[in-house]
């Protein structure tokens, strides 16, 4: 996984709630064997209009992708995180994520920002108003600046330490493999193996 | 102080806890289908890492397959290529699978109960967000991505942040005609789709006591819908004797011993949950969604509801935007709205229960000449039960559709799609935009909504025939 120390770049508004990870990436497009190519399928029923803001030319190039609340509810396919990756965004800034989108953008590295809808409102105005803007977006320093503005955000130290290092999470677990196989030697002999086959 | 169950189950996983850090926690059974796991199987090879338990791994095809002609090879080659994947992944690595044509084949979270492999107490992970539905047996079990497929296969385990707790006290005796599908899509409607964000949902009270295992199951299945990873039942006599005897269930001293075990697993009188609610189910009514979230919905009495009668700013917005998604009009009845297809399946009710129940309203009568019927068993043993009982007699004599096992129209990976426009009446647990074919409308609905409906064609309940 790539570091994460800091990304400055431009925003997109996407001024809607509760967006299912159905509407980042429909099911249809799950049919991929790898993790790369997914970026036509993002938002791809929403993409058929020319009005809606990912096909404005203004936020051709933006890297950020400011939310309304309740991100990523619904399936749990990572490929809605490969997807906004693929399309080339780093962060995605919400006041409230699903909690497997949120788990599974944090294994693969996609920034996402919890954050107040007052801030988030307001940086949907600067954007607006100004498409071209740029954006930092500082997990190092848990704040988000442009022009003047600093808002700071809470992000829990642990995660901010695997995403700035760019940490493998198995090979963290790995090392405590000593663990497992204890706890694996205590384990119930009632619970149940998937092998051999009963039938 | 006393402890809740989601909290009992967590403690007996832990194999190492870190301040400031997630605990490492043991899964059980790991259950894998072909749509999340072709990624996390290349990482293992590109690693050099061995699957870790293969003996707690089990595969099934389900997401994208066809549920016609399946002596056929699949037509779409996207399709097959990801179902071919998933059978060499699992020769690799010596993972058990069940294939398209074998008995064992089905939706996953219907694979595991059948198989008695759903047990009390259990860790139970799969790259799937209803995996919640196996915590109907008291088991802790939740949907993970890809990239947490890859940790599990890999170490059994996945580093993880405690949840919390909620209590939903669900009190009082069902009506008629109302059931678990219907104390769920209340639920949802009550405490929103991100109520249960960073929560684990334990249902309790009489109503939930009385439910069967397959109405459990329907009730955990949707947690995800109101936000939670997770949401489970204390396991009781009804889980003990729909266990027992089961293929994978234990057997004689082990028997005794996991009993034993079982038994200890319910929430502490003086556990304290982080929050509690209460739903009262003597004044639920059969329940149906109007728009494009599972928290939009409403009893099927209602009327469509007026966006410019919702205070909040955010919702009212989404229900100005479901309507016109919908093709609805506010303040009319909601059983006023025909429907071009109903759809009887899913991991939500595709079980053998959920097909009685549809067929009993169904036997000697005749679906709406409008409406499509499509009958889609949970797994590839539900459907041998239900054609041993005649169900699928039933079905077809009424004009409806019967097929083999899979996640089929819920959501559209495979032929089963709704065109544009159209309506559905769906068994399933999401209507989201396009989700069940892009364009298409989808309202959720019990098995007996689905049936009543299927045979009148516009949205209905069994007391309106």
């Amino acid at each position: 996984m790539e570091k994460f120390i800091s990304h400055t770049g431009t925003a997109i508004p996407l001024r809607r709630s509760n967006v299912d990870t159905d509407q980042i990436i429909p099911a249809v497009y799950l049919k991929r064997v790898t993790k790369s190519g997914f970026e036509d399928g993002l938002f791809s029923a929403w993409r058929s209009d020319p009005e809606f803001v990912l096909n404005k030319s203004d936020y051709q190039g933006a890297t950020i992708l400011v939310a309304g609340p309740d991100f990523g509810t619904g399936s749990s396919r990572e490929h809605a995180v490969w997807a906004l990756q693929n399309y080339g965004f780093k962060v995605v800034l919400s006041s409230r994520f699903a909690d497997i989108f949120r788990g599974n953008s944090q294994k693969a590295g996609l920034l996402t920002v919890l954050i107040s809808q007052s801030v988030i409102e307001e940086i949907w105005q600067q954007i607006e108003n100004d498409p071209k803007l740029a954006i930092t977006v500082d997990l190092e320093a848990k704040n988000i600046r442009y022009g003047s503005a600093i808002h700071a955000f809470e992000i829990d130290d642990y995660t901010r330490w695997r995403l700035m290092e760019g940490l493998d999470d198995i090979g963290l677990t790995l090392k405590k493999i000593d663990q497992v196989s204890a706890f694996e030697a205590k384990r119930a002999t009632f619970k149940p193996q998937t092998l051999p086959i009963r039938a | 102080m006393g402890k809740t169950l989601a909290e009992k189950i967590w403690l007996d996983h832990i194999v190492s806890s870190t301040a400031n850090e997630p605990d490492l926690l043991y899964i059980d059974l790991h259950l894998i289908h072909e749509v999340t796991s072709p990624q996390a199987f290349d990482g293992l090879r590109l690693a050099g890492r061995p699957v870790s338990r293969p003996d707690l791994t089990i595969a099934t095809e389900d997401h994208n397959v066809p549920t016609q002609n399946i002596n056929l090879p699949i037509a779409d080659p996207v399709s097959k290529l990801q179902v071919d994947t998933l059978r060499a992944n699992c020769k690799e690595f010596g993972v058990r699978i069940h294939s398209l044509g074998d008995a064992e084949q089905g939706i996953v979270h219907v694979v595991g109960p059948q198989l008695g492999i759903t047990q009390p107490g259990m860790t139970i992970v799969c790259g799937d967000s209803h995996t919640s539905t196996h915590g109907a047996f008291g088991a802790l079990a939740f949907g993970i991505g890809t990239s947490e497929v890859e940790h599990v296969l890999a170490t059994q385990t996945l580093p993880l942040i405690r949840p919390k707790t909620m209590a939903i006290n669900v009190e009082g005796t069902l009506k008629a005609g109302v059931t678990s599908k219907d104390i769920i899509l209340a639920i949802i409607a009550k405490i929103g789709t991100g109520g249960g964000q960073g929560y684990v949902l334990e249902y309790r009270g009489s109503a939930i006591r009385a439910l069967s295992m397959e109405g459990r199951m329907t009730v955990c299945n949707m947690s995800i819908e109101a936000g939670a990873r997770a949401g489970l039942i204390a396991p009781d006599e009804t889980t003990f004797s729909y266990v027992k005897d089961k293929p994978h269930a234990p057997i004689g001293a082990d028997w005794d011993n996991a009993l034993a075990y079982w038994k200890t697993l319910q929430s502490d009188s003086d556990a304290v949950f982080d929050k509690e609610i209460t739903i009262n189910a003597d004044e639920l009514e059969p329940f149906v969604t109007w728009g494009t979230n599972p928290g939009q919905g409403l009893p099927l009495n209602s009327n469509i509801p007026n966006p410019a009668d919702i205070a909040d700013v955010e919702e009212r917005g989404a229900a100005e935007r479901a309507l016109t998604y919908m093709g609805l009009t506010a303040g009319t009845p909601l059983k006023s709205v025909s429907v071009d297809t109903v759809f009887l399946g899913s991991c939500t009710n595709g079980r053998i229960e959920d097909l009685r129940a549809a067929a009993d309203i169904l036997k000697g009568k005749k679906i709406a000449d409008s409406v499509r019927l499509l009958v889609v068993p949970g797994s590839a043993r539900v459907r041998l039960q239900a054609e041993s009982e005649g169900l699928d007699k039933i079905f077809l004599d009424a004009g409806g559709e019967w097929r083999n096992a899979g996640c089929s129209m819920c959501l559209g990976m495979n032929p089963d799609q709704l065109k544009p426009q159209e309506r559905a009446a769906s068994t399933s647990n999401r209507n989201f935009e396009g989700r069940q074919g892009k364009g298409g409308r989808t309202h959720l609905v019990s098995p007996l909504v689905a049936a009543a409906t299927a045979i009148r064609g516009t949205l209905s309940s069994p007391s309106d025939l």
